[in-house]
C-alpha cells in the first residue's frame, strides 16, 4: 500500500497537465474558473481535444477503443483536469450509452455509434424519466410497437439534461406492455432529427435552461437501433445507472469548490475581519473538508477494488449519496459566506454572459442560483431514497 | 499509488481474525475483563510470538520493517472483539516513542525486551485542567544532582498498573500551557514516591490516578531533549489516535453487523422490524457512516509518516474528527435499533457502543480536533 505515485504515474500526471494546458481553450477555462455557463461550443471544443488525444473517454477499457488507464492514472487525470479548471466531460456518450453500446450492442452498433463518442462529434442525451415515472422508473409507459422493420414510438420524457443542443437520445421503452414493469422494457436509439420529436425546455428555479421535455408522436425508429434483446433493456438501465452514480460523486470537483469557498471566506469581510477568521465558519469550512476527504478515500478504495473486478457494484449508491449531499453543502456554505450580495438577480450576466457590471464581487450573483440549482443533486440519478434502498437491499439484504 | 494489500498483510489480517474469534468470543472477553490484570499474559505472550509487538518497528531496531498499515490492520481486528490487552499504550505509544526518539541505551534496555513480550508500557500525559491540551502540565521535575525529582499528579493513564515503565510528561521549564518547557521522563512503575489509584474504565480497560512525591530519577531517563519533550508526546499521540481510528472502524463494522442481524430477526406487527423504511435507512446510513470512517482511516494510516508535520497533524485531526462523529452515530443507532435490549449488559451492543465513545473522547473529542484541523486547514 502506498500513496505515492510511482515514477511512471508522476510522468502521466506531467503528461496531463500539458496537453491540459496546451489544449484547454483560454475562454472555457476562464468560464469554468468563474462559474460562467458553458455552450455547446464550449464543451465540444474540450472534448474534442480529448477525442483526438484519446483521452475523452477515459473510463473505457483499451480493448472498445479507450485508453485503459489504470485506477491510479483515472484518479490523476480527473483531479488534473478539475485542477486545471476543465470543464466537467459530458457523461452522456461516454459513461452512460457507450459502455451500454459496448457491452450489449451488435458489433454494427460498436462500429457505427462508439467512434463518434470516442471522438466527441455527436451529442447524445437521455430518454429515462417520465412525468409519471421519477423514483418509480420501472413505471415508464412511452411505447414502441413493432411495425416491420421499425418501431413506433409514442410518448414523453421528461428531465432530459441538454437534450436542445443532442444529435441522438437513448431511451427506454415499454415494448410488452402485459409483462412485469422490469420486463417489458427495451432500450432504443433514437436520432434527435427524426419527424415527430418536440423538444419543449423546462425553465429552472435559478432561471436557467437545462433540462427539457421530449415529446415522441409516431417517432419512426429503425429496429436496427434496439441495444440488446427486446424487453431486456432494464439490465442495461441498471448497468448504465451503476455507472452513472460512480461518475456523480464529483470529488475533484468538490476538492476544488472547498479551495474556491475558502478564497471567498478571505475576500468577505466579518466586524472588520476576513471571514475565515471567524472560528465558527471556518469550523464549518473544515468540516466539509474532511468530509471530502473521506469522500475522496471511499471512492479511491472502488476504484482499487474495480481494477480486479471490473464493474462498479451497489455500493456506489453510497458514493453517490455522500457526494450530492456535499455538492450542496458547498453550495450552502459559498452562499453563506456571500451573505446578503446573494440577493441581486443579474440574468444576463448570469445565462447570456452580458458585460452588465455585476454587483459586488463577481462570485456574488452566482451563489443564490448555484444553491438553488444543486439541490437537484439528491435528486437526480435515482433519488437519495433510492439510493438508500439500493443499498439496504442489494448490499444489506433487508 | 497502491491501495490494496499485499500478500503479507493479508495474512496479518487472518491471523488477527483469527485470534479475536478463538480468544475473543464475547463470553471470552467477560471473563479475561473480571481477571485482576484486565488481560490475559497468555494473550499477549501469543502477540510476541507472532510479532506483532515488533511488527512496526524497523528492523535495525529490533522490530520486522512493517508500518503504520501493519498496526491499522491489527487494530481493526482488536475493535471488533473489544480486545483488552494494553497493546495502544505499550507498543503504539510508549514503543513508538522510545523508538523515535530513545537513545541507543534505552532502545537496548526497552524497545527490545517490549517486542519480546517482557516490557510493558504506559503514557502518562494528562491532569486534572488538562482536557485536550497536550502542553497543559504542570507537573514538575527539578534538577536533582545528576539527575531530575518529579512531583505533581497524573490522571487516567491507561496501563498504569500493568506497566514495568510509565513516560511521564513533566514541565522543567516556562510557563502554564507553554509548549516548550516540556520534557519526557521513562519512570520506573515502582519507583519511590510513585503512588497509584487503580480503576477499572467505562469499557473495561484499566487506568490509574499517580500521585508523583519527590520521585528521583537520573539523567538517563529523559525520552528525547530536555525542554523538548511536546513535539515528541505530540507526534506520539497523533500516530497512537490513528491507530485508535482502526480500533474504532473494527467496532463499527462489530456493532453494525450485530444491529443488522437483529434487524432481520426481530419481529414487531407481524414482521422482521428491518422490513420498515424507517430502520432500513437508518441502517444505510450506519453502513456509509463506516466506511466513511474506514477510508479516513486509511487515509490517516497512510500520511501518517509523511514529512511535513502538518500532513500528519491534519490526517490524524481529520480522521479523529470522522470517527467521533460516525462512531456515535454507529453506536447511539444500534442502541436505538436494539430498542431495550441495546441499553443491557447482557449484549455486545452496549459493550461497543461504550467503547466507541470513549474512543471519541481520547486525546481529544470530534471537537477539539475539529478546531484544530481548521485552524491548519484554513492558514495555507
Amino acid at each position: 500500500m502506498d500513496l505515492a505515485f510511482t515514477p511512471e504515474e508522476q510522468k502521466f500526471a506531467d503528461q496531463v497537465r500539458a496537453f491540459v494546458k496546451a489544449n484547454l481553450p483560454a475562454d472555457v477555462r476562464d468560464k469554468v474558473k468563474n462559474g460562467k455557463h458553458l455552450g455547446r461550443d464550449d464543451y465540444m471544443r474540450w472534448q474534442q481535444a480529448l477525442g483526438k488525444k484519446g483521452w475523452l473517454v477515459y473510463t473505457w477499457p483499451k480493448k472498445h477503443g479507450g485508453p485503459g488507464f489504470t485506477p491510479a492514472q483515472r484518479y490523476i487525470f480527473e483531479n488534473i483536469c478539475a485542477e486545471e479548471y476543465a470543464p466537467g466531460i459530458i457523461p452522456f456518450g461516454t459513461k452512460m450509452v457507450g459502455p451500454v453500446i459496448y457491452t450489449f450492442g451488435n458489433e454494427e452498433q460498436k462500429a457505427k455509434y462508439l467512434d463518434p463518442i470516442r471522438l466527441s462529434t455527436v451529442w447524445w442525451c437521455q430518454g429515462y424519466s417520465e412525468p409519471g415515472s421519477g423514483s418509480d422508473l420501472a413505471s415508464l409507459r412511452t411505447k414502441a410497437e413493432k411495425d416491420g422493420d421499425h418501431y413506433i414510438v409514442n410518448g414523453s420524457k421528461t428531465w432530459n439534461t441538454m437534450g436542445h443542443w443532442a444529435d441522438w437520445i437513448f431511451c427506454l421503452v415499454r415494448t410488452d406492455p402485459k409483462a412485469k414493469p422490469q420486463e417489458g422494457i427495451s432500450f432504443l436509439l433514437i436520432d434527435m432529427k427524426t419527424p415527430g420529436i418536440t423538444v419543449k425546455p423546462i425553465i429552472m428555479a435559478d432561471g436557467g435552461h437545462e433540462v427539457n421535455e421530449v415529446f415522441f408522436d409516431n417517432v419512426k425508429v429503425p429496429v436496427a437501433n434496439l441495444v440488446g434483446k427486446e424487453n431486456e433493456g432494464w439490465t442495461c438501465a441498471k448497468f448504465l445507472l451503476a455507472n452513472e452514480r460512480l461518475g456523480i460523486a464529483a470529488v475533484p470537483q468538490s476538492k476544488r469548490g472547498v479551495e474556491a469557498l475558502k478564497d471567498i471566506a478571505r475576500a468577505e469581510q466579518d466586524n472588520g475581519r476576513p471571514l475565515i477568521e471567524n472560528k465558527s465558519f471556518a469550523e464549518k469550512i473544515a468540516d466539509l473538508e474532511i468530509q471530502v476527504t473521506a469522500l475522496e478515500y471511499t471512492e479511491l478504495r472502488v476504484l482499487s477494488s474495480m481494477a480486479h473486478g471490473g464493474q462498479p457494484g451497489p455500493e456506489v449508491s453510497g458514493l453517490k449519496i455522500r457526494g450530492s449531499e456535499i455538492q450542496q453543502r458547498l453550495t450552502e456554505l459559498t452562499m453563506e459566506a456571500v451573505g446578503e450580495y446573494s440577493a441581486p438577480y443579474l440574468p444576463g450576466l448570469l445565462w447570456q454572459g452580458t458585460n452588465e457590471a455585476p454587483v459586488g464581487p463577481e462570485y456574488a450573483h452566482l451563489a443564490a442560483p448555484r444553491y438553488f440549482n444543486t439541490r437537484k443533486t439528491t435528486i437526480y440519478g435515482g433519488s437519495n431514497e433510492i439510493q438508500k434502498g439500493i443499498i439496504s437491499k442489494m448490499v444489506l439484504g433487508l | 499509488m497502491d491501495l490494496s494489500l499485499s500478500d503479507e498483510q493479508k495474512q496479518l489480517q487472518e491471523q488477527a481474525e483469527r485470534f479475536v474469534r478463538d480468544k475473543y468470543a464475547f463470553d471470552a472477553r467477560r471473563k479475561i475483563a473480571a481477571t485482576e490484570r484486565g488481560w490475559l499474559p497468555e494473550n499477549w505472550a501469543q502477540f510476541a510470538e507472532l510479532g506483532w509487538l515488533g511488527m512496526s518497528f524497523s528492523e535495525e531496531d529490533g522490530g520486522y520493517g512493517g508500518g503504520p498499515i501493519e498496526t491499522m490492520i491489527v487494530m481493526e481486528q482488536f475493535g471488533k472483539g473489544l480486545v483488552l490487552e494494553p497493546f495502544l499504550p505499550t507498543v503504539v505509544l510508549g514503543g513508538g516513542m522510545i523508538a523515535r526518539s530513545g537513545s541507543k541505551a534505552q532502545k537496548e534496555a526497552l524497545l527490545a525486551p517490549m517486542i519480546e513480550g517482557k516490557k510493558q508500557f504506559a503514557l502518562a500525559w494528562l491532569e486534572r485542567q488538562s482536557r485536550y491540551n497536550l502542553a497543559d502540565v504542570s507537573l514538575k521535575a527539578t534538577k536533582e544532582g545528576a539527575g531530575w525529582s518529579l512531583s505533581g499528579h497524573k490522571g487516567v493513564v491507561y496501563n498504569a498498573a500493568s506497566a514495568d515503565h510509565i513516560i511521564v510528561l513533566a514541565r522543567t521549564a516556562g510557563s502554564a500551557r507553554e509548549p516548550k518547557g516540556l520534557t519526557l521522563f521513562i519512570v520506573d512503575g515502582k519507583a519511590k514516591g510513585l503512588s497509584r489509584r487503580d480503576y477499572p474504565t467505562q469499557d473495561a480497560l484499566r487506568a490509574s490516578e499517580l500521585t508523583f512525591d519527590k520521585v528521583s530519577v537520573g539523567a538517563d531517563a529523559v525520552l528525547g531533549k530536555v525542554d523538548e519533550g511536546f513535539a515528541v508526546v505530540e507526534d506520539g499521540v497523533d500516530r497512537a489516535i490513528v491507530a485508535l481510528c482502526a480500533e474504532a472502524t473494527g467496532c463499527m463494522d462489530a456493532i453494525n453487523a450485530a444491529t443488522l442481524e437483529y434487524i432481520k430477526t426481530r419481529k414487531q406487527f407481524g414482521v422482521p422490524i428491518g422490513k420498515f423504511q424507517v430502520l432500513q435507512h437508518r441502517m444505510v446510513d450506519c453502513f456509509t457512516n463506516a466506511q466513511e470512517a474506514r477510508s479516513m482511516t486509511l487515509m490517516a494510516s497512510l500520511k501518517i509518516d509523511d514529512k511535513d508535520p502538518v500532513v500528519r497533524a491534519k490526517a490524524a485531526s481529520g480522521a479523529k474528527v470522522q470517527i467521533g462523529k460516525s462512531g456515535k452515530f454507529c453506536g447511539q443507532s444500534a442502541v436505538q435499533m436494539h430498542g431495550g435490549m441495546g441499553v443491557t449488559d447482557e449484549l455486545s451492543v452496549s459493550h461497543y457502543f461504550k467503547r466507541l465513545t470513549m474512543i471519541d473522547l481520547m486525546f481529544g473529542n470530534q471537537q477539539h480536533h475539529l478546531t484544530r484541523y481548521s485552524n491548519l486547514a484554513m492558514a495555507a
